[in-house]
Protein backbone atom coordinates (compact mmCIF):
# COMPACT_ATOMS: atom_id res chain seq x y z
CA UNK A 1 0.00 0.00 0.00
CA UNK A 2 1.23 3.43 -0.93
CA UNK A 3 0.60 5.12 2.42
CA UNK A 4 2.27 2.30 4.30
CA UNK A 5 5.26 2.40 1.97
CA UNK A 6 5.68 6.17 2.45
CA UNK A 7 5.39 5.62 6.16
CA UNK A 8 8.25 3.09 6.12
CA UNK A 9 10.42 5.37 3.98
CA UNK A 10 9.82 8.17 6.49
CA UNK A 11 10.78 5.95 9.39
CA UNK A 12 13.91 4.75 7.60
CA UNK A 13 14.88 8.32 6.80
CA UNK A 14 14.53 9.45 10.40
CA UNK A 15 16.55 6.45 11.55
CA UNK A 16 19.32 7.03 9.00
CA UNK A 17 19.58 10.76 9.73
CA UNK A 18 19.53 10.06 13.46
CA UNK A 19 22.28 7.47 13.33
CA UNK A 20 24.43 9.57 10.99
CA UNK A 21 23.99 12.49 13.39
CA UNK A 22 24.89 10.29 16.35
CA UNK A 23 28.06 8.98 14.72
CA UNK A 24 29.28 12.07 12.88
CA UNK A 25 28.70 15.01 15.21
CA UNK A 26 31.40 14.21 17.79
CA UNK A 27 33.88 13.48 14.98
CA UNK A 28 33.19 16.64 13.01
CA UNK A 29 32.48 19.32 15.59
CA UNK A 30 34.36 20.80 18.52
CA UNK A 31 33.28 19.92 22.04
CA UNK A 32 31.37 23.19 22.61
CA UNK A 33 29.10 22.45 19.63
CA UNK A 34 28.62 18.86 20.81
CA UNK A 35 27.65 20.19 24.23
CA UNK A 36 25.12 22.57 22.70
CA UNK A 37 23.65 19.83 20.53
CA UNK A 38 23.34 17.58 23.58
CA UNK A 39 20.92 19.98 25.25
CA UNK A 40 18.91 20.20 22.01
CA UNK A 41 18.53 16.43 22.07
CA UNK A 42 17.40 16.50 25.69
CA UNK A 43 14.88 19.26 25.05
CA UNK A 44 13.61 17.36 22.01
CA UNK A 45 12.70 14.45 24.31
CA UNK A 46 10.76 16.95 26.42
CA UNK A 47 9.07 18.22 23.25
CA UNK A 48 8.09 14.64 22.38
CA UNK A 49 6.48 14.18 25.79
CA UNK A 50 4.10 17.06 25.05
CA UNK A 51 3.69 15.91 21.44
CA UNK A 52 2.23 12.70 22.84
CA UNK A 53 0.01 14.27 25.49
CA UNK A 54 -1.27 17.21 23.48
CA UNK A 55 -0.73 16.30 19.85
CA UNK A 56 -2.11 12.77 20.09
CA UNK A 57 -3.90 12.65 23.44
CA UNK A 58 -5.59 16.02 22.96
CA UNK A 59 -4.72 17.02 26.53
CA UNK A 60 -3.49 20.63 26.67
CA UNK A 61 -0.92 20.46 29.41
CA UNK A 62 0.48 23.88 30.15
CA UNK A 63 2.73 22.56 32.89
CA UNK A 64 4.87 19.96 31.18
CA UNK A 65 7.84 21.65 32.87
CA UNK A 66 6.51 20.43 36.23
CA UNK A 67 7.43 16.86 35.31
CA UNK A 68 10.66 17.95 33.65
CA UNK A 69 11.70 19.84 36.78
CA UNK A 70 10.61 17.05 39.10
CA UNK A 71 12.76 14.64 37.11
CA UNK A 72 15.76 16.95 37.38
CA UNK A 73 15.30 17.62 41.10
CA UNK A 74 14.59 13.96 41.88
CA UNK A 75 17.78 12.92 40.14
CA UNK A 76 19.84 15.58 41.90
CA UNK A 77 18.47 14.83 45.36
CA UNK A 78 18.72 11.07 44.95
CA UNK A 79 22.24 11.36 43.55
CA UNK A 80 23.56 13.24 46.59
CA UNK A 81 22.01 10.61 48.83
CA UNK A 82 22.81 7.44 46.89
CA UNK A 83 26.00 8.25 44.99
CA UNK A 84 25.43 5.64 42.28
CA UNK A 85 23.22 6.76 39.40
CA UNK A 86 21.09 3.70 38.58
CA UNK A 87 18.50 4.24 41.29
CA UNK A 88 18.40 8.06 40.89
CA UNK A 89 17.78 7.63 37.16
CA UNK A 90 14.90 5.26 37.81
CA UNK A 91 13.46 7.55 40.48
CA UNK A 92 13.72 10.52 38.10
CA UNK A 93 11.29 8.67 35.84
CA UNK A 94 9.08 7.09 38.50
CA UNK A 95 8.49 10.17 40.69
CA UNK A 96 7.26 12.46 37.88
CA UNK A 97 5.19 9.60 36.44
CA UNK A 98 3.56 8.99 39.82
CA UNK A 99 2.95 12.70 40.23
CA UNK A 100 1.38 12.86 36.75
CA UNK A 101 -0.77 9.85 37.58
CA UNK A 102 -2.03 11.45 40.80
CA UNK A 103 -2.69 14.83 39.20
CA UNK A 104 -4.23 13.19 36.16
CA UNK A 105 -6.48 11.02 38.30
CA UNK A 106 -8.11 14.06 39.88
CA UNK A 107 -8.32 15.95 36.59
CA UNK A 108 -9.67 13.21 34.36
CA UNK A 109 -11.85 11.36 36.82
CA UNK A 110 -13.09 14.72 38.11
CA UNK A 111 -14.18 15.48 34.53
CA UNK A 112 -12.31 18.77 34.42
CA UNK A 113 -12.88 20.47 31.07
CA UNK A 114 -10.05 21.13 28.63
CA UNK A 115 -9.55 24.79 29.40
CA UNK A 116 -9.32 24.19 33.14
CA UNK A 117 -6.86 21.39 32.49
CA UNK A 118 -4.51 24.00 31.04
CA UNK A 119 -5.10 26.32 33.98
CA UNK A 120 -4.54 23.60 36.57
CA UNK A 121 -1.36 22.22 35.02
CA UNK A 122 0.08 25.73 34.67
CA UNK A 123 -0.81 26.52 38.27
CA UNK A 124 0.81 23.31 39.48
CA UNK A 125 4.12 24.10 37.85
CA UNK A 126 4.04 27.67 39.20
CA UNK A 127 3.31 26.35 42.69
CA UNK A 128 6.32 24.07 42.36
CA UNK A 129 8.37 27.04 41.19
CA UNK A 130 7.39 29.14 44.19
CA UNK A 131 7.76 26.30 46.68
CA UNK A 132 11.21 25.25 45.54
CA UNK A 133 12.23 28.87 45.14
CA UNK A 134 11.66 29.50 48.85
CA UNK A 135 13.79 26.65 50.16
CA UNK A 136 17.09 28.53 50.29
CA UNK A 137 17.85 28.01 53.97
CA UNK A 138 20.00 25.15 55.28
CA UNK A 139 16.95 23.73 57.07
CA UNK A 140 15.54 22.67 53.70
CA UNK A 141 17.24 19.45 52.80
CA UNK A 142 16.29 15.92 51.85
CA UNK A 143 18.83 13.55 53.34
CA UNK A 144 22.22 15.04 52.51
CA UNK A 145 20.91 17.08 49.55
CA UNK A 146 20.25 20.76 50.21
CA UNK A 147 17.45 22.15 48.06
CA UNK A 148 19.14 25.51 47.72
CA UNK A 149 16.03 27.56 46.95
CA UNK A 150 16.50 30.14 44.23
CA UNK A 151 20.21 29.30 44.10
CA UNK A 152 19.43 25.85 42.81
CA UNK A 153 21.50 22.71 43.31
CA UNK A 154 25.01 22.96 41.83
CA UNK A 155 27.57 20.23 41.28
CA UNK A 156 25.19 17.38 40.61
CA UNK A 157 27.25 14.23 40.05
CA UNK A 158 26.94 12.86 36.51
CA UNK A 159 25.42 9.55 35.50
CA UNK A 160 27.76 6.59 35.67
CA UNK A 161 27.76 3.28 33.84
CA UNK A 162 25.18 1.12 35.62
CA UNK A 163 26.56 -0.26 38.86
CA UNK A 164 30.00 1.29 38.48
CA UNK A 165 30.36 4.49 40.48
CA UNK A 166 33.93 4.99 39.35
CA UNK A 167 32.99 5.24 35.66
CA UNK A 168 31.06 8.48 35.09
CA UNK A 169 29.79 9.33 31.64
CA UNK A 170 31.86 12.13 30.05
CA UNK A 171 30.56 15.01 27.93
CA UNK A 172 30.83 13.13 24.68
CA UNK A 173 29.19 10.14 26.33
CA UNK A 174 26.31 12.40 27.32
CA UNK A 175 25.85 13.38 23.69
CA UNK A 176 25.65 9.73 22.64
CA UNK A 177 23.30 8.95 25.47
CA UNK A 178 20.98 11.91 24.80
CA UNK A 179 20.87 11.30 21.05
CA UNK A 180 20.30 7.58 21.44
CA UNK A 181 17.60 8.31 24.03
CA UNK A 182 15.89 10.72 21.65
CA UNK A 183 15.93 8.16 18.86
CA UNK A 184 14.64 5.46 21.21
CA UNK A 185 11.88 7.80 22.42
CA UNK A 186 10.89 8.66 18.87
CA UNK A 187 10.70 5.08 17.68
CA UNK A 188 9.11 3.94 20.92
CA UNK A 189 6.35 6.51 20.53
CA UNK A 190 5.86 5.52 16.90
CA UNK A 191 5.33 1.94 18.05
CA UNK A 192 3.00 3.07 20.81
CA UNK A 193 0.92 5.16 18.42
CA UNK A 194 0.64 2.32 15.92
CA UNK A 195 -0.58 -0.01 18.67
CA UNK A 196 -4.16 -0.54 19.78
CA UNK A 197 -3.63 1.88 22.64
CA UNK A 198 -2.26 4.59 20.37
CA UNK A 199 -5.09 4.31 17.88
CA UNK A 200 -7.65 4.48 20.66
CA UNK A 201 -6.16 7.63 22.23
CA UNK A 202 -6.25 9.31 18.83
CA UNK A 203 -9.89 8.26 18.52
CA UNK A 204 -10.60 9.80 21.91
CA UNK A 205 -8.88 13.00 20.80
CA UNK A 206 -11.05 13.08 17.68
CA UNK A 207 -14.35 12.42 19.44
CA UNK A 208 -14.38 11.59 23.13
CA UNK A 209 -18.15 11.07 23.35
CA UNK A 210 -18.16 8.64 20.42
CA UNK A 211 -15.28 6.67 21.90
CA UNK A 212 -17.24 6.43 25.13
CA UNK A 213 -20.38 5.25 23.32
CA UNK A 214 -18.30 2.53 21.69
CA UNK A 215 -17.30 1.28 25.13
CA UNK A 216 -13.92 2.89 25.80
CA UNK A 217 -13.36 4.69 29.10
CA UNK A 218 -11.67 7.95 28.02
CA UNK A 219 -10.61 8.75 31.58
CA UNK A 220 -8.42 5.67 31.83
CA UNK A 221 -6.83 6.20 28.41
CA UNK A 222 -6.13 9.86 29.10
CA UNK A 223 -4.66 9.06 32.47
CA UNK A 224 -2.33 6.48 30.94
CA UNK A 225 -1.26 8.92 28.21
CA UNK A 226 -0.66 11.69 30.72
CA UNK A 227 1.40 9.38 32.93
CA UNK A 228 3.59 8.22 30.04
CA UNK A 229 4.13 11.87 29.08
CA UNK A 230 5.06 12.68 32.68
CA UNK A 231 7.58 9.83 32.76
CA UNK A 232 9.20 10.97 29.51
CA UNK A 233 9.45 14.58 30.68
CA UNK A 234 10.98 13.37 33.94
CA UNK A 235 13.55 11.33 32.04
CA UNK A 236 14.45 14.42 29.98
CA UNK A 237 14.75 16.36 33.24
CA UNK A 238 17.21 13.80 34.58
CA UNK A 239 19.38 14.14 31.48
CA UNK A 240 19.14 17.93 31.75
CA UNK A 241 20.35 17.90 35.36
CA UNK A 242 23.27 15.82 34.13
CA UNK A 243 24.06 18.04 31.23
CA UNK A 244 24.67 21.20 33.23
CA UNK A 245 25.36 19.48 36.59
CA UNK A 246 22.95 22.07 37.87
CA UNK A 247 19.24 22.58 38.44
CA UNK A 248 17.37 25.65 39.63
CA UNK A 249 13.69 26.55 40.16
CA UNK A 250 13.49 28.43 36.83
CA UNK A 251 13.05 24.95 35.36
CA UNK A 252 9.47 25.11 36.71
CA UNK A 253 8.92 28.69 35.51
CA UNK A 254 6.47 30.18 33.08
CA UNK A 255 9.10 30.76 30.40
CA UNK A 256 10.09 27.10 30.35
CA UNK A 257 6.45 25.92 30.26
CA UNK A 258 5.53 28.28 27.46
CA UNK A 259 8.56 27.28 25.44
CA UNK A 260 7.54 23.62 25.29
CA UNK A 261 4.13 24.61 23.94
CA UNK A 262 5.75 26.87 21.35
CA UNK A 263 7.97 24.01 20.14
CA UNK A 264 4.94 21.84 19.54
CA UNK A 265 2.87 24.60 17.89
CA UNK A 266 5.72 25.62 15.58
CA UNK A 267 6.66 22.06 14.66
CA UNK A 268 3.12 20.81 14.30
CA UNK A 269 0.65 19.05 16.55
CA UNK A 270 -0.29 15.50 15.67
CA UNK A 271 3.20 14.69 14.45
CA UNK A 272 6.30 13.51 16.28
CA UNK A 273 8.98 14.80 13.98
CA UNK A 274 7.44 18.30 14.02
CA UNK A 275 7.97 19.05 17.72
CA UNK A 276 11.56 17.75 17.44
CA UNK A 277 12.20 20.13 14.54
CA UNK A 278 10.39 22.97 16.33
CA UNK A 279 12.37 22.40 19.50
CA UNK A 280 15.75 22.24 17.84
CA UNK A 281 14.97 25.24 15.63
CA UNK A 282 13.83 27.42 18.51
CA UNK A 283 16.69 26.29 20.74
CA UNK A 284 19.15 27.13 17.99
CA UNK A 285 17.51 30.52 17.58
CA UNK A 286 17.73 31.15 21.33
CA UNK A 287 21.44 30.46 21.27
CA UNK A 288 21.95 32.59 18.17
CA UNK A 289 20.02 35.50 19.67
CA UNK A 290 21.82 35.14 22.99
CA UNK A 291 25.17 35.37 21.21
CA UNK A 292 24.02 38.57 19.58
CA UNK A 293 24.02 40.74 22.71
CA UNK A 294 23.93 44.48 22.11
CA UNK A 295 27.43 45.87 22.45
CA UNK A 296 26.39 48.99 24.32
CA UNK A 297 25.34 51.82 22.07
CA UNK A 298 21.74 52.51 21.20
CA UNK A 299 21.26 50.33 18.16
CA UNK A 300 17.54 49.62 18.42
CA UNK A 301 17.60 46.59 16.12
CA UNK A 302 20.39 44.94 18.03
CA UNK A 303 18.39 45.41 21.21
CA UNK A 304 15.26 43.95 19.67
CA UNK A 305 17.08 40.92 18.31
CA UNK A 306 18.69 40.30 21.66
CA UNK A 307 15.27 40.15 23.29
CA UNK A 308 14.53 36.45 22.87
CA UNK A 309 11.07 36.43 24.52
CA UNK A 310 9.94 39.20 22.17
CA UNK A 311 11.15 37.25 19.15
CA UNK A 312 9.42 34.08 20.40
CA UNK A 313 6.22 36.00 20.91
CA UNK A 314 6.36 37.19 17.33
CA UNK A 315 7.15 33.69 16.08
CA UNK A 316 4.28 32.22 18.07
CA UNK A 317 1.76 34.78 16.79
CA UNK A 318 3.01 34.37 13.24
CA UNK A 319 2.62 30.59 13.41
CA UNK A 320 -0.80 30.63 15.04
CA UNK A 321 -2.09 33.08 12.42
CA UNK A 322 -0.24 31.97 9.29
CA UNK A 323 0.81 28.36 9.79
CA UNK A 324 -1.74 27.09 12.32
CA UNK A 325 -1.02 23.43 11.60
CA UNK A 326 2.70 23.90 12.26
CA UNK A 327 5.74 23.43 10.04
CA UNK A 328 5.79 19.72 9.33
CA UNK A 329 2.07 19.16 8.53
CA UNK A 330 2.05 22.30 6.35
CA UNK A 331 5.11 21.13 4.42
CA UNK A 332 3.39 17.76 4.04
CA UNK A 333 0.27 19.44 2.62
CA UNK A 334 2.35 21.47 0.17
CA UNK A 335 4.18 18.34 -0.93
CA UNK A 336 0.92 16.49 -1.43
CA UNK A 337 -0.67 19.23 -3.48
CA UNK A 338 2.48 19.44 -5.63
CA UNK A 339 2.34 15.69 -6.21
CA UNK A 340 -1.37 15.87 -6.96
CA UNK A 341 -0.97 18.68 -9.48
CA UNK A 342 1.81 16.76 -11.20
CA UNK A 343 -0.41 13.71 -11.45
CA UNK A 344 -3.07 16.05 -12.95
CA UNK A 345 -5.23 15.35 -9.93
CA UNK A 346 -5.96 11.88 -11.28
CA UNK A 347 -4.66 10.26 -8.15
CA UNK A 348 -6.68 10.70 -5.00
CA UNK A 349 -4.81 12.28 -2.10
CA UNK A 350 -3.67 9.83 0.49
CA UNK A 351 -5.47 10.67 3.71
CA UNK A 352 -3.44 11.07 6.84
CA UNK A 353 -3.16 8.08 9.07
CA UNK A 354 -3.55 8.45 12.79
CA UNK A 355 0.11 7.68 13.30
CA UNK A 356 1.58 9.65 10.45
CA UNK A 357 5.04 10.96 11.13
CA UNK B 1 -44.37 -13.45 28.26
CA UNK B 2 -40.58 -13.21 28.42
CA UNK B 3 -38.94 -10.50 30.50
CA UNK B 4 -38.44 -7.30 28.51
CA UNK B 5 -35.01 -6.46 27.09
CA UNK B 6 -35.31 -2.84 28.13
CA UNK B 7 -37.63 -1.27 30.63
CA UNK B 8 -37.91 2.19 32.16
CA UNK B 9 -39.81 2.88 35.34
CA UNK B 10 -41.04 6.36 36.15
CA UNK B 11 -38.06 7.76 34.25
CA UNK B 12 -37.74 11.54 34.54
CA UNK B 13 -35.21 14.18 33.62
CA UNK B 14 -35.39 17.78 34.79
CA UNK B 15 -33.11 20.56 33.62
CA UNK B 16 -33.62 23.24 36.22
CA UNK B 17 -37.32 23.98 35.96
CA UNK B 18 -37.72 22.30 32.60
CA UNK B 19 -39.15 18.82 32.85
CA UNK B 20 -37.82 17.30 29.64
CA UNK B 21 -38.92 13.74 30.37
CA UNK B 22 -41.68 12.93 32.85
CA UNK B 23 -42.56 9.59 34.41
CA UNK B 24 -41.91 7.46 31.34
CA UNK B 25 -42.75 3.78 31.67
CA UNK B 26 -41.48 2.11 28.56
CA UNK B 27 -40.88 -1.49 27.70
CA UNK B 28 -39.21 -3.19 24.77
CA UNK B 29 -39.22 -6.95 24.12
CA UNK B 30 -36.22 -8.94 22.90
CA UNK B 31 -35.82 -8.53 19.16
CA UNK B 32 -38.48 -5.85 18.89
CA UNK B 33 -38.36 -2.90 16.51
CA UNK B 34 -40.05 0.16 17.94
CA UNK B 35 -40.46 3.60 16.46
CA UNK B 36 -40.52 6.71 18.60
CA UNK B 37 -42.22 9.77 17.22
CA UNK B 38 -43.17 13.14 18.61
CA UNK B 39 -42.70 16.82 17.89
CA UNK B 40 -39.39 18.59 18.48
CA UNK B 41 -38.73 19.00 22.17
CA UNK B 42 -40.90 16.04 23.11
CA UNK B 43 -37.97 14.51 24.98
CA UNK B 44 -36.98 11.75 22.57
CA UNK B 45 -33.28 12.62 22.41
CA UNK B 46 -33.14 13.19 26.17
CA UNK B 47 -34.74 9.77 26.60
CA UNK B 48 -32.02 8.24 24.39
CA UNK B 49 -29.33 10.03 26.36
CA UNK B 50 -30.58 8.52 29.58
CA UNK B 51 -30.68 5.04 28.06
CA UNK B 52 -27.02 5.34 27.01
CA UNK B 53 -25.64 6.92 30.16
CA UNK B 54 -24.98 10.33 28.64
CA UNK B 55 -27.42 11.85 31.12
CA UNK B 56 -28.20 10.68 34.61
CA UNK B 57 -31.96 10.58 35.23
CA UNK B 58 -33.37 12.92 37.87
CA UNK B 59 -35.41 9.99 39.10
CA UNK B 60 -36.69 6.67 37.92
CA UNK B 61 -34.86 3.66 36.57
CA UNK B 62 -33.58 2.16 33.37
CA UNK B 63 -33.42 -1.63 33.41
CA UNK B 64 -31.53 -3.50 30.71
CA UNK B 65 -32.11 -7.25 30.99
CA UNK B 66 -33.32 -6.57 34.51
CA UNK B 67 -30.08 -4.79 35.51
CA UNK B 68 -30.39 -1.21 36.73
CA UNK B 69 -28.21 0.96 34.47
CA UNK B 70 -29.65 4.37 35.41
CA UNK B 71 -26.40 5.50 36.99
CA UNK B 72 -23.90 3.49 34.95
CA UNK B 73 -21.17 5.16 32.85
CA UNK B 74 -21.74 5.49 29.11
CA UNK B 75 -18.80 3.19 28.32
CA UNK B 76 -20.11 0.48 30.65
CA UNK B 77 -23.55 0.64 29.08
CA UNK B 78 -21.96 0.34 25.64
CA UNK B 79 -20.16 -2.78 26.83
CA UNK B 80 -23.41 -4.24 28.14
CA UNK B 81 -24.75 -4.04 24.59
CA UNK B 82 -26.57 -0.79 23.85
CA UNK B 83 -25.34 1.11 20.81
CA UNK B 84 -26.52 4.49 19.59
CA UNK B 85 -26.45 6.40 16.33
CA UNK B 86 -26.91 10.02 17.32
CA UNK B 87 -28.93 12.65 15.53
CA UNK B 88 -25.93 14.63 14.29
CA UNK B 89 -23.47 11.95 13.14
CA UNK B 90 -20.93 11.49 15.88
CA UNK B 91 -17.89 10.02 14.14
CA UNK B 92 -14.11 10.43 14.15
CA UNK B 93 -13.83 13.19 11.53
CA UNK B 94 -10.05 13.35 11.37
CA UNK B 95 -9.63 9.64 10.66
CA UNK B 96 -10.29 7.47 7.62
CA UNK B 97 -13.48 5.47 7.21
CA UNK B 98 -11.53 2.28 7.78
CA UNK B 99 -9.90 3.60 10.96
CA UNK B 100 -13.34 4.68 12.23
CA UNK B 101 -14.81 1.22 11.81
CA UNK B 102 -11.66 -0.36 13.22
CA UNK B 103 -12.01 1.65 16.43
CA UNK B 104 -15.42 0.07 16.91
CA UNK B 105 -14.46 -3.45 15.83
CA UNK B 106 -11.34 -3.37 17.98
CA UNK B 107 -13.37 -3.52 21.16
CA UNK B 108 -14.43 -7.08 20.47
CA UNK B 109 -11.83 -8.34 18.01
CA UNK B 110 -8.11 -8.03 17.59
CA UNK B 111 -5.51 -8.47 14.85
CA UNK B 112 -6.63 -10.19 11.64
CA UNK B 113 -10.07 -10.90 13.03
CA UNK B 114 -10.63 -7.17 13.56
CA UNK B 115 -9.46 -6.45 10.01
CA UNK B 116 -11.86 -9.07 8.66
CA UNK B 117 -14.79 -7.57 10.60
CA UNK B 118 -13.88 -4.10 9.32
CA UNK B 119 -13.85 -5.27 5.69
CA UNK B 120 -17.16 -7.03 6.16
CA UNK B 121 -18.74 -3.96 7.73
CA UNK B 122 -17.41 -1.66 5.00
CA UNK B 123 -19.19 -3.90 2.47
CA UNK B 124 -22.37 -3.99 4.49
CA UNK B 125 -22.76 -0.21 4.77
CA UNK B 126 -21.54 0.31 1.21
CA UNK B 127 -18.34 2.18 1.96
CA UNK B 128 -15.78 -0.33 0.73
CA UNK B 129 -14.82 2.05 -2.08
CA UNK B 130 -13.22 5.06 -0.51
CA UNK B 131 -12.50 3.38 2.80
CA UNK B 132 -9.26 5.37 3.02
CA UNK B 133 -10.99 8.73 2.76
CA UNK B 134 -11.26 11.05 5.74
CA UNK B 135 -14.71 10.88 7.28
CA UNK B 136 -14.72 14.66 7.71
CA UNK B 137 -14.67 15.02 3.92
CA UNK B 138 -17.71 12.81 3.31
CA UNK B 139 -21.24 13.99 2.57
CA UNK B 140 -23.79 13.97 5.38
CA UNK B 141 -25.52 10.83 4.18
CA UNK B 142 -22.26 8.91 4.00
CA UNK B 143 -21.30 10.05 7.48
CA UNK B 144 -24.58 8.56 8.68
CA UNK B 145 -23.54 5.25 7.12
CA UNK B 146 -20.15 5.44 8.79
CA UNK B 147 -21.80 5.94 12.15
CA UNK B 148 -24.16 3.06 11.55
CA UNK B 149 -21.13 0.95 10.66
CA UNK B 150 -19.46 1.97 13.91
CA UNK B 151 -22.49 0.96 15.94
CA UNK B 152 -22.95 -2.36 14.15
CA UNK B 153 -19.27 -3.24 14.50
CA UNK B 154 -19.59 -3.22 18.30
CA UNK B 155 -22.30 -5.87 17.91
CA UNK B 156 -24.86 -4.48 20.40
CA UNK B 157 -28.04 -6.25 21.52
CA UNK B 158 -30.07 -3.09 21.31
CA UNK B 159 -29.50 -0.32 18.79
CA UNK B 160 -30.90 3.18 19.18
CA UNK B 161 -31.19 5.17 15.97
CA UNK B 162 -31.85 8.88 16.30
CA UNK B 163 -33.28 10.10 12.99
CA UNK B 164 -31.36 7.71 10.72
CA UNK B 165 -33.07 8.98 7.57
CA UNK B 166 -32.63 12.70 8.21
CA UNK B 167 -30.90 14.54 5.39
CA UNK B 168 -30.84 11.46 3.16
CA UNK B 169 -31.95 11.25 -0.44
CA UNK B 170 -35.04 9.21 -1.31
CA UNK B 171 -32.85 6.39 -2.53
CA UNK B 172 -30.74 6.44 0.63
CA UNK B 173 -33.90 6.39 2.77
CA UNK B 174 -35.03 3.20 1.04
CA UNK B 175 -31.62 1.66 1.52
CA UNK B 176 -31.66 2.64 5.19
CA UNK B 177 -35.11 1.10 5.71
CA UNK B 178 -33.88 -2.10 4.12
CA UNK B 179 -30.82 -2.16 6.36
CA UNK B 180 -32.90 -1.47 9.48
CA UNK B 181 -35.16 -4.41 8.67
CA UNK B 182 -32.13 -6.59 8.09
CA UNK B 183 -30.58 -5.55 11.42
CA UNK B 184 -33.87 -6.30 13.13
CA UNK B 185 -33.58 -9.96 12.18
CA UNK B 186 -30.99 -10.36 14.92
CA UNK B 187 -31.26 -7.27 17.11
CA UNK B 188 -33.73 -5.05 18.91
CA UNK B 189 -34.03 -1.45 17.76
CA UNK B 190 -35.60 1.81 18.85
CA UNK B 191 -35.83 4.31 16.02
CA UNK B 192 -36.63 8.00 16.41
CA UNK B 193 -37.90 9.38 13.13
CA UNK B 194 -40.12 12.12 11.74
CA UNK B 195 -40.52 10.65 8.28
CA UNK B 196 -43.80 8.69 8.38
CA UNK B 197 -43.03 7.04 5.04
CA UNK B 198 -39.90 5.63 6.56
CA UNK B 199 -41.71 4.52 9.70
CA UNK B 200 -44.33 2.70 7.62
CA UNK B 201 -41.54 0.88 5.83
CA UNK B 202 -40.00 -0.46 9.01
CA UNK B 203 -42.28 -0.47 12.05
CA UNK B 204 -45.21 -2.25 13.51
CA UNK B 205 -45.42 -0.69 16.95
CA UNK B 206 -45.05 3.06 17.52
CA UNK B 207 -44.66 5.06 20.73
CA UNK B 208 -45.65 8.73 20.60
CA UNK B 209 -43.88 11.20 22.89
CA UNK B 210 -45.38 14.57 23.70
CA UNK B 211 -44.11 17.12 26.21
CA UNK B 212 -41.87 14.62 27.90
CA UNK B 213 -44.39 11.83 28.41
CA UNK B 214 -45.75 8.92 26.45
CA UNK B 215 -48.95 10.07 24.76
CA UNK B 216 -49.95 6.79 23.21
CA UNK B 217 -48.51 3.46 22.09
CA UNK B 218 -50.10 1.57 19.24
CA UNK B 219 -49.63 0.02 15.79
CA UNK B 220 -48.56 2.24 12.89
CA UNK B 221 -52.01 2.11 11.30
CA UNK B 222 -53.83 3.12 14.47
CA UNK B 223 -51.34 5.87 15.21
CA UNK B 224 -51.86 7.33 11.77
CA UNK B 225 -55.59 7.39 12.42
CA UNK B 226 -55.39 8.67 16.01
CA UNK B 227 -56.83 12.22 16.07
CA UNK B 228 -54.78 13.22 19.12
CA UNK B 229 -51.57 12.28 17.34
CA UNK B 230 -52.66 14.09 14.20
CA UNK B 231 -53.27 17.19 16.28
CA UNK B 232 -49.95 17.37 18.02
CA UNK B 233 -47.75 16.00 15.33
CA UNK B 234 -49.02 14.76 12.04
CA UNK B 235 -51.34 17.71 11.59
CA UNK B 236 -48.32 19.83 10.89
CA UNK B 237 -47.24 17.53 8.10
CA UNK B 238 -50.73 17.17 6.67
CA UNK B 239 -51.03 20.91 6.55
CA UNK B 240 -47.63 21.33 4.97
Amino acid sequence: MNARWLNLVGLGLVGAVGIAFLVLVPRVFELDVVLELTVYMIMAILALSLALIWGYGGILCFGQSAFFGLGAYTYAIAMFNVGESTLPLLLAVIVPAAFAALLGYFMFYGRISDVYLGVITLTVTLILFNSVNSTAGPEFHIGSARLGGFNGIPGIPPLNFPGNKAAPIDLEGMFYLATAALLATYFGLRLLLASRFGRIIVGIRENERRAELLGYDPRAYKLATFTIGGALAGFAGCLFANWGNFVSPTIFGLAQSAQIIIWVIVGGRGTLIGPIVGCIGIQWLTTALGANQPSGGSDLWAKIFANAPLIFGIILIAFVLLVPKGLVPTLGDIGQSLLASRGKGAKRLQPKRAEES
Amino acid sequence: MAAPLLQTQDLSMHFGGVRAVRHVNFSLAEGELRCLIGPNGAGKSTFFKMLTGQLEPTHGQVLFRGKDISHAHAHDIARLGIGIKTQVPSVFDGLSVRENIWLAANRLHSGDEARRVVDEMLQRVGLANGAERLVGQLAHGQRQWVELGLVLATDPELILLDEPAAGMTHEEVNKTAELVREINRTKALIVVEHDMQFIRMIAKQVTVFNQGSVLVEDTVENIMRNPKVRDIYLGKQAAA
